[in-house]
């Protein structure tokens, strides 16, 4: 089902007309409420006025995620405080978090967004669906959430965890989609098989699944152990939360809500925007959102987009599913990781920069990271005990700041291979 | 006062032994690398023990020259260090342990770890003492009479 039939199958030149006023619009806004743009326009020697078409996006300045950073936490907004109704942040390479703010526009305009992809899945007003994303300040749980009543289904709050919980209610509220990340419904389906119920046996129809990288093969697996269809979609909250792009039945390449966010793909390292088919970064202007839209952020997701017709009729872009990032980022079981903020518990501990390296896997769908870190110099002790309390300093002092448990391994000096540029931190097995 | 005060640092000085400890990843081969490495610098091996968890071990062993030995052993790309222990030597029959443990018990003097070997001319068992407080524990020893031994004996 198409939620939005006249926006999603717009022919594509009136879709041009339309992204272009937006984006004057928003060029204008921008310019005019946040001093960040009005600095890096002129820099440029641009003004909102010179824009005349889509070709001239290419003339206005990169966001990049540090440009958030730097102006914590609402600098970059557009709207007058008192007209943001919500904030949501996610985290930093640093201590401090992502913030961006709502106004009751734009959480209206998102709900009808996310409601997009639920109806990508077959959802409507009949629609059972149970929000496993985690509620608060991440964008994942309040996302769907607004979106599942947009669309007039019965929403489920149930957020992360508690997953025996979770299996019960599924069972006795009639759950027909769910929302939550791919990993976690795997691991839900082996809790079921534990507690002895079959994944088919439920009134599941669907699933949209995202906030983390998967593969055809995981989405291969959920829909045959599940008997489901299982839609991938992406977002972010820099440019909304979910809800940004989502498969359609076709499965062959996520439609991005173009009405509302503008794609590029450039070259990460020359920054020049590349043509329909070529794999690149993929860049967002929001062009209709007003607590904090951005010129031309750079996500660090590698992709490449397609314009033509889908099966499906809709006519708005496709961007393939992410291959991988152009920064060092890592998504464990949901949640963004540094390697530098690793890299920082380890100075704050040893003094120095020990050497060190992150090894990734997934095992039964949960994904696992380990740290292992050469014992040199100050770092050694005679005593078990000691090496002992340092490993689970080290494990602990990680958990405080990145949220996650994770493995510690104490190795010999050297192991760890060196480079000659920069070094390899990660090894991703996953 | 100056006197007993240097004699007693002497005595501290003197009993007090440098042991080797080396860090080993639980990988095979570690361990005959290191003894390997010691073997070919003409390194002797007096004493040795192995502490070991489910992620790695320590090896910590008395040398004839330890100085040397955690040098060549840091060239080799090995993490080693030397810790102060002492060594008392008793009687090789039931109790010979247990007496010296009671006393350091008494001292209040808490021990890391402990391990024995033996001298093959000596019908004595020694034991070797990683100990908090070495100052503390060789005084209380001494008081009764128990033998240490000196850097001399051993190296």
């Amino acid at each position: 089902m198409i939620w939005n039939q006249k926006i999603e199958c717009m022919d594509r030149e009136q879709l041009s007309v339309l992204q272009t006023e937006k984006l004057r619009k928003t060029a204008q806004k921008v310019y005019e409420n946040v001093p960040f743009y009005k600095q890096a326009f002129d820099e440029l020697g641009v003004k909102p006025d010179d824009i005349k078409s889509l070709d001239d996006l290419q003339s206005l300045p990169f966001t990049v995620k540090s440009d958030l950073r730097d102006h914590y936490p609402f600098g970059l907004f557009s709207a007058k405080s008192e007209d943001i109704v919500r904030l949501h942040a996610s985290s930093g390479t640093t201590g401090k978090p992502t913030v961006v703010g709502y106004t009751a526009r734009d959480i209206k305009n998102w709900g009808d967004l996310m409601a997009r992809s639920f109806a990508f899945a077959g959802g409507n007003k009949n629609s059972v669906i149970q929000v496993a994303y985690g509620y608060g300040l991440f964008t994942g749980g309040l996302g769907a959430h607004y979106g599942a009543e947009a669309l007039g289904a019965t929403t489920i709050p149930i957020s992360g965890g508690n997953t025996k919980r979770q299996i019960m209610l599924m069972q006795d509220f009639g759950t027909t989609i769910i929302a939550a990340t791919p990993s976690y419904m795997l691991f839900m389906a082996e809790t079921m098989e534990e507690m002895g119920v079959d994944p088919k046996s439920l009134k599941l129809e669907a699933g949209v699944f995202g906030a983390e990288p998967w593969t055809e093969a995981m989405r291969t697996e959920i829909e045959q152990r599940f008997g489901i269809l299982a839609i991938d979609i992406y977002g972010l909250s820099e440019i909304m939360g979910p809800g940004v792009a989502s498969d359609c039945e076709c499965k062959c390449g996520l439609h991005i809500s173009e009405d509302f966010f503008l794609p590029e793909i450039i070259d990460p390292v020359t920054l020049k925007p590349l043509p329909y088919g070529s794999e690149g970064e993929l860049v967002f202007t929001t062009i209709d959102k007003d607590g904090i839209p951005l010129i031309r952020y750079r996500t660090r997701d590698i992709t490449s987009l397609n314009a033509d017709t889908c099966e499906c009729g809709r006519t708005m872009v496709r961007m393939q599913k992410v291959l991988g990032r152009s920064d060092d980022m890592l998504i464990i079981r949901g949640v963004n990781v540094f390697p530098s903020q690793i890299e920082g518990v380890l100075m704050d501990i040893a003094g120095v920069s020990p050497h060190y390296q992150i090894v990734v896997d997934r095992a039964h769908n949960f994904d696992r990271l380990e740290v292992q870190v050469e014992v040199e110099g100050s770092l050694f002790s005679d005593e078990v005990r000691r090496l002992e309390e340092l490993r689970a300093k080290i494990q602990a002092d990680i958990q405080t700041v990145l949220g996650i448990n994770v493995k510690v391994s104490l190795v010999e000096p050297k192991t760890i291979e060196r480079s000659m540029g920069k070094a390899k931190r990660v090894i991703d097995n996953r | 006062m100056t006197s007993s005060c240097c004699f007693e640092y002497e005595r501290k000085v003197i009993n007090m032994i440098k042991q080797l400890s080396v860090f080993i990843e639980n990988k095979k081969g570690r361990l005959a690398k290191i003894t390997g490495v010691l073997a070919d610098a003409g390194i002797d091996l007096i004493a040795l023990s192995i502490a070991d968890t489910t992620n790695f071990g320590i090896m910590r062993g008395i040398v004839k020259d330890p100085d040397k030995a955690v040098n060549i052993l840091k060239e080799n790309g090995f993490t080693a260090s030397l810790a102060e222990v002492f060594v008392v030597e008793v009687p090789d029959e039931p109790g010979g342990l247990s007496n010296v443990l009671q006393l350091l018990d008494e001292a209040d003097v808490s021990i890391e770890y402990l391990y024995s070997f033996v001298f093959a001319q000596n019908e004595n068992a020694l034991i070797l003492f990683r100990v908090e407080d070495i100052d503390g524990a060789v005084a209380k020893l001494k008081q009764n009479g128990v033998k240490l031994l000196t850097a001399d004996d051993i190296y």
